[in-house]
């Protein structure tokens, strides 16, 4: 047994930091390092949110969060009182950054849900590690995603409207809409993510609720951990729950982001109308989300000394993902081009010569290389391996992701059939405060996320290590892989045969 | 206890609580250091007959389902319900809504017409069928539990750590306070605890 699979694995995992980007198919590489067992997965979790004081880094993070956020509220606040004129929109630029910012968040949760519910189908273990910081970024820009329509309507106090809610008007929202099926698919998608994020904190939570010193974190914790008790039978409905969920969201996610492509495919705007828009808005999405969740890896186990969970394995798997994907979006690129010269559609053609060549050409140059160009980088494993380059291959991505969707709604609407009825768009001030008011929010709960609620999937981190799993002689004569077993299938019928005869 | 457990209670066990007041003994707790023994005893108290039990672990064990002998779960077929409640809700709402209460004509399109109500019913669908996923699964745990008399032991915090618990109930027909307690002890468990309310 002492093969080379096993002392090889061994001598990995027992390495701090070590580097386990192994690819030797003898064996599977350890995805926690350092020697960490059952309870030093524990201890290295709990370790932020226990400290008394978190890293100054963490401070000045929330600082510069909450300025952000108290600019956000300001902005929302003068756009209520004054009105979307005080916005850049204009006729005919009717959506601007608030539909732009709008699809750049609900992309950067689908990241998140690929690793949670994708990853999970697919048997992909490593997704452990940072499947819970993952989900909570989805949450987190859901949020911010939602908060962009609600202000949008032009009179937000009515934005209950969007809602099938029985009014004394007997109006009813109209269903053929795809703005509507927005409201649907991003309302379920927000839900099922809230449910999928929270099922998987619970025996989480509940290890805190175990650890915690002070009386009110035992009972803040123990009220959210429900009274998990970790019992097999519990588990075995957590697991089912968990492995629906996955299913479940799996389909969800490819959907929501058809869905906010339907809001403009579904349109006459050349630009727009286009049936590459689907698949081509879910792969950008993806793109998009892994080059935040590297944003935010990279910096969290520096932090928060998560290396051996989170570990240069993660990162290099993840770097990979956001190649694979830049590539399907340039791919897509590329098709679009191609379709608008093969249609001879002259609207359809001037739209992509003016997107490259027009007033906004800039912009398509920082979005080409943004998510085409610089992350070609990425095939250097020496690259994927430095985590400077990597984080900042990743905010790049971020930055051409938002110019992606600036692009497709700026550029399509300022320049449509009727040369007179163009119009250029510019963000005012206000705009402009808003999205990076946006931002705030949405590392204000991250950050706070971060030292309150465990960042790590610790009982599935678990499941990883090779001492999770009863050697097989233990398991002799049960096949594991049977769930019909009945309750007397085992019973040694010399000793149970009185009760046998009672049943 | 775990009302859990209550579901396969053996009728032929002792009656019900003691009248008196004082702390009751609901059972016996015994503690596992690694998998490999909390599973191999787990396999000796099922022969050994004992019925009103559980493993409690901090994670899944991989097998334990068909040691201890549970029978898979009903929730997949609740959430089949749930996931068809959902689809007939999202197609009732939008026929409803645009085709009979307020008929809206959108460009002469049909008033009702099953494509252009497809995402709306997917959503539902996908809706209804989380929501049961979830609120079944804690439901049939019988969950939020916030009082168990388990929380009382300290070294059953570590269930949610790095230790692994056998616990048997005393409603179980076999159990003797002393005899399980032997048991307990020779199976493996590194130590016993009794769990009183």
């Amino acid at each position: 047994m002492a093969s080379v699979p096993a002392t090889e694995f061994a001598r990995i995992a027992a390495q701090s930091e070590a580097d386990n980007t192994t690819d030797d198919p003898r064996f599977r590489a350890p995805l926690v390092t350092g020697n960490l067992d059952f309870s030093g997965i524990t201890a290295n979790v709990a370790d932020l949110a226990e400290r008394s004081t978190p890293p100054k880094a963490w401070y000045i993070a929330l600082g510069i969060s909450l300025s952000l956020l108290g600019l956000l509220g300001a902005c929302i606040g003068y756009l209520m009182l004054t009105g979307v004129g005080v916005w850049g929109n204009n006729q005919p630029v009717g959506w601007g950054f608030g539909i732009v910012n709008f699809v750049f968040w609900v992309g950067i949760g689908h990241a998140g849900t690929l690793i949670s519910a994708i990853l999970y189908l697919f048997r992909q273990n490593w997704r452990t590690g940072i499947n819970r910081m993952a989900e909570a970024m989805t949450i987190f820009a859901v949020v911010c995603a939602g908060l962009f329509p609600g202000i949008h309507v032009g009179r937000p106090w009515l934005a209950y409207w969007l809602f099938p809610i029985p009014n004394q008007m007997e109006l009813w929202p109209q269903f053929r809409s795809p703005l509507l099926w927005d409201v649907f698919a991003v309302g379920t998608y927000a839900t099922v993510s809230l449910l999928f994020w929270y099922v998987g904190l619970v025996p989480d939570i509940a290890t805190f609720r175990d650890r915690s010193k002070t009386r009110i974190k035992q009972i803040v914790y123990g009220i959210l951990a429900l009274g998990w008790n970790g019992s097999s039978r519990h588990w075995h409905r957590y697991e089912r729950a968990y492995l629906l969920l996955a299913a479940l969201a799996t389909p969800l996610v490819l959907s929501v982001h058809s869905v906010v492509s339907f809001d403009f495919a579904v349109s006459q705007i050349p630009g727009w109308h286009t049936t590459v828009f689907p698949p081509y808005f879910v792969a950008g999405a993806i793109y998009g989300g892994f080059a935040m969740v590297i944003c935010l890896a990279v910096p969290a186990r520096q932090l928060f000394g998560l290396k051996n969970i989170i570990t240069l394995r993660h990162m290099d798997n993840m770097a990979k993902i956001t190649l694979a994907t830049s590539m399907m979006v340039g791919y897509a690129y590329l098709t679009e081009f191609f379709v608008a010269a093969y249609s001879g559609n002259p609207h359809e053609q001037f739209t992509f010569h003016n997107r490259v060549f027009g007033p906004y050409g800039w912009g398509w140059c920082v979005m080409t290389f943004c998510n085409v160009v610089s992350p070609q980088l990425l095939w250097s494993k020496k690259i994927r391996m430095n985590m400077l380059v990597l984080w900042i291959v990743g905010m790049l991505g971020n930055v051409g992701m938002w110019f992606e969707r600036f692009e497709i709604i700026i550029t399509s609407l300022t320049r449509d059939f009727l040369p007179s009825s163009w119009h250029a768009f510019w963000p005012t001030w206000v705009d402009i405060c808003t999205l990076a008011g946006s931002f705030g929010l949405f590392m204000t709960l991250f950050l706070l996320f971060c030292r309150f609620l465990p960042v790590v999937a610790m009982a599935e981190v678990k499941t990883m290590l090779p001492a999770a799993h009863a050697h097989a002689h233990d398991l002799h004569g049960v096949d594991a892989h049977r769930t019909d077993y009945r309750p007397d299938e085992h019973l040694n019928p010399d000793t149970d045969a009185p009760r046998l005869k009672n049943r | 206890m775990s009302t859990d457990l209550k579901d396969i209670h053996d009728t032929h066990g002792h009656g019900g609580p003691a009248i008196d007041a004082g702390p009751r003994l609901t059972g016996l707790l015994g503690q596992f250091d690694d998998v490999s023994s909390v599973v191999s005893a787990a396999q000796k108290t099922r022969a050994a007959g004992y019925k009103v039990w559980d493993v409690h672990s901090p994670f899944p064990i991989h097998g334990i389902d068909a040691v201890i002998g549970i029978r898979p779960t009903i929730l997949p077929w609740l959430v089949l319900c749930g996931g068809l409640t959902g689809l007939c809700t999202g197609l009732g709402l939008q026929w409803f809504c645009n085709a009979y209460d307020y008929p809206l004509l959108v460009s002469g399109k049909p008033f009702f017409s099953l494509p252009a109500n497809i995402p709306v019913i997917f959503e539902c669908t996908v809706l209804f069928s989380a929501l049961t996923s979830v609120f079944g699964m804690f439901g049939l745990n019988r969950l939020p539990l916030l009082y168990n008399p388990l929380f009382k032991s300290a070294r059953f915090r570590r269930v949610t750590d790095d230790r692994f618990f056998i616990w048997i109930d005393e409603t179980d027909s076999q159990f003797d306070e002393h005899r399980t307690e032997d048991f307990l002890k020779s199976i493996g468990a590194t130590a016993v605890e009794r769990i009183e309310d």
